[in-house]
């Protein structure tokens, strides 16, 4: 179970939901690791520009960006959500890249789609977009559908 | 007839214009940090207590004795638009990185301007050999968050279709991969087999693939007149094709030596990695989430969980070989056992009213109407629920603001976390074994870029 000192809460379809901050987060999935939780099985992000007046626990304070791990434990056949607060402007959280190193290529997903910077990552590239693309495409502000499409050969604004 | 020449020579830029991912690429040894380094080897568990020593990495090695190859983005056995770099010796394999996103369309972000009742096209087409998991995953997250219970027949008509959809997935897989190894009758078998699925897709939901058949609230219409009949022509032909498979591969001594003891991967590794589905089970890990973790009604069917020992490539093609015979198990089961009733949930806030109904009733034409152009409201919250595909968990990450669309929805692929494990199954093998990993991951270029 957690660790005293982080906040907790209900997690629909998980057995615990954890709202650690920045600097708790890392200790924290460390302390979930050794108590066999074996698999990270999903790292994604959140924009919530467009809603931040979700309900969070008590003592949260809610950020623009958030980032969500999923532990399973094998053995005990549990799951683990951890919703981290990234920050606002300058989103960033540390890399689980030490624990498990297959979050390598999830976190390097959320960086490309919604630009949040993972400390530690050993190779913090775009995945999925051009190496030339500009922005992240899952941001609310990033406006689908007003920019011309961004390719190489691409024509000016129609 | 000679102008369209002409014109390209005129226009030499086209020709000779470079493409670069740049960073994502495999880079030569001495641009590259130590960590990327052992990454690219396939050094995993390094990473996870131990630093990485650049002693441990052969960094000696000349750029001049080796070579840094492109495999892909198009290229047959690739199974897509995936895009390898392998740094060779020779024949070997010393380091390998795979590039992607070259099929990359935003679904994710597409899947926040549908509504939840279109979502279930968007996501059928992430995964597009498994669809009806893809949509079973998604609306059981759905349902999650609304809290709505569907009827016992729509549990029992999901877990009949998708459990034909995983054979048909893993007739696919074997077909490609006997493709992959050269026997070119396996190709053609594998999908002559599929086509049977597939017909009975067709009369059940309309369509071959992307079938849109599982939606939040139920499925899209009750199985046709005779489909248990049509169903168990299914089960048996292909259950005898696959001791046929047997014959044609499983005893053949060149596919042995092709699959026995390449490309080995430990459980520890396998867990590190994250990696789920087939290539975990064959290293001995017992974990499918029909059994573990069970939805629909897994837990009262009777069915074995098959697992491997070594890992290896051939531990994968029998794992795949048996689910295939443990789908029509349940398959059959469920032809049994299948109950009476609704096919969908009577609840009027994710169903629309009969067909006949919207005829003779105007409120029932309004709340057609409304249904389908506005959507219905899921309440605010957020859900990951997550179901076993042919290829491993396949999860959904839904986020709820109250309103008629998801706010975010993320899918997590397991043929994008699969794929990790690239590196580290192809470390000194050949290039021919090579096409034989990428084939035994089982990856659905669709999904990983999504």
């Amino acid at each position: 179970m957690a660790p005293p000192g982080v906040v907790t809460g209900d997690g629909l379809a998980a057995d615990l939901c954890c709202f650690p901050t920045r600097e708790q987060y890392f200790a924290l999935v460390r302390s979930f690791k050794n108590d066999a939780f074996e698999m990270c099985i999903d790292v994604c992000g959140v924009d919530y520009l467009l809603h931040m007046d979700r309900p969070v626990p008590e003592g949260i304070v809610a950020t623009r960006f958030e980032v969500v791990t999923n532990l399973l434990s094998l053995s005990k056949r549990q799951r683990v959500r951890i919703r981290v607060q990234a920050g606002n402007d300058e989103p960033e959280v540390t890399s689980l890249f030490e624990l498990y190193p297959g979050v390598e290529a999830m976190e390097r997903e959320v960086f490309d789609l919604m630009g949040i910077l993972f400390s530690g990552h050993p190779d913090l590239t775009r995945i999925l977009m051009p190496e030339d693309w500009e922005g992240h495409p899952l941001r609310k502000d990033y406006g689908a559908g007003n920019v011309p499409v961004q390719f190489k050969e691409a024509p000016g604004p129609r | 007839m000679s102008e369209p020449t002409v014109r390209a020579i005129e226009r030499l830029d086209l020709l000779t214009a470079e493409t670069s991912e740049g960073a994502q690429e495999l880079q030569r040894r001495e641009f590259t940090k130590p960590s990327e380094l052992g990454r690219e080897i396939g050094a995993v568990l390094l990473a996870n207590d131990l630093h990485i020593d650049p002693t441990q990495v052969d960094l000696e090695r000349r750029d001049d004795e080796t070579m840094i190859i492109n495999m892909g983005p198009s290229h047959p056995s690739t199974h897509g638009v995936l895009r390898l770099m392998l740094e060779l010796d020779g024949e070997y394999v010393l380091r390998c990185k795979p590039v992607i996103g070259y099929l990359h369309t935003g679904m994710e972000k597409t899947g926040e301007e549908l509504s939840y009742i279109q979502g279930a096209t968007n996501v059928t087409r992430m995964d597009y050999l498994s669809p009806v998991i893809n949509e079973l995953n998604y609306s059981l997250a759905v349902e999650k968050l609304l809290g709505i219970e569907v009827p016992e027949r729509a549990v029992w008509i999901r877990m009949l279709m998708s459990e034909l959809n995983r054979v048909s997935s893993h007739l696919v897989w074997m077909a490609t991969n006997g493709m992959d190894l050269g026997s070119t009758s396996m190709m053609i078998y594998g999908l002559r087999e599929r086509e049977l699925i597939l017909a009975f897709f067709e009369k059940t939901a309309g369509l071959r693939m992307n079938l849109n058949f599982v939606r939040p609230g139920g499925v899209a219409a009750d199985l046709p007149d005779g489909w248990q009949d049509d169903v168990q022509v299914i089960c048996d032909t292909i259950l005898e094709r696959t001791y046929e498979y047997d014959q044609l591969l499983t005893g053949q001594p060149i596919f042995r030596q092709r699959m026995i003891g390449v490309a080995p991967i430990t459980a520890e590794e396998a867990l590190a990695l994250s990696v789920t589905g087939p290539v975990l089970r064959s290293t001995g890990v017992p974990w499918d989430l029909r059994r573990t973790m069970p939805y629909l009604a897994y837990d009262k069917v009777e069915f074995d969980v098959i697992v491997g020992t070594y890992g290896d490539n051939f531990d994968r093609y029998s794992i795949r070989l048996n689910e295939i015979r443990e789908s029509i198990r349940i398959v059959r089961q469920c032809v049994d056992m299948m109950p009476r009733g609704d096919y969908r949930s009577q609840d009027p806030k994710v169903t629309p009213p009969p067909r006949a109904r919207i005829g003779e009733s105007m409120e029932a034409l309004i709340h057609h109407f409304k249904l389908f152009t506005e959507g219905f409201h899921v309440p605010v919250g957020e859900v990951y629920s997550a179901v076993e595909s042919p290829r491993g968990e396949i999860g959904c990450y839904i986020v709820s603001d109250g309103g008629a669309k998801p706010y975010r929805l993320h899918v997590r692929g397991p043929s994008f976390v699969n794929l990790q494990a690239i590196a580290l199954l192809m470390r000194g093998g050949s290039v021919s074994d090579a096409i034989t990993t990428i084939s035994t991951i089982d990856p659905v270029l669709g999904e990983v870029d999504r």
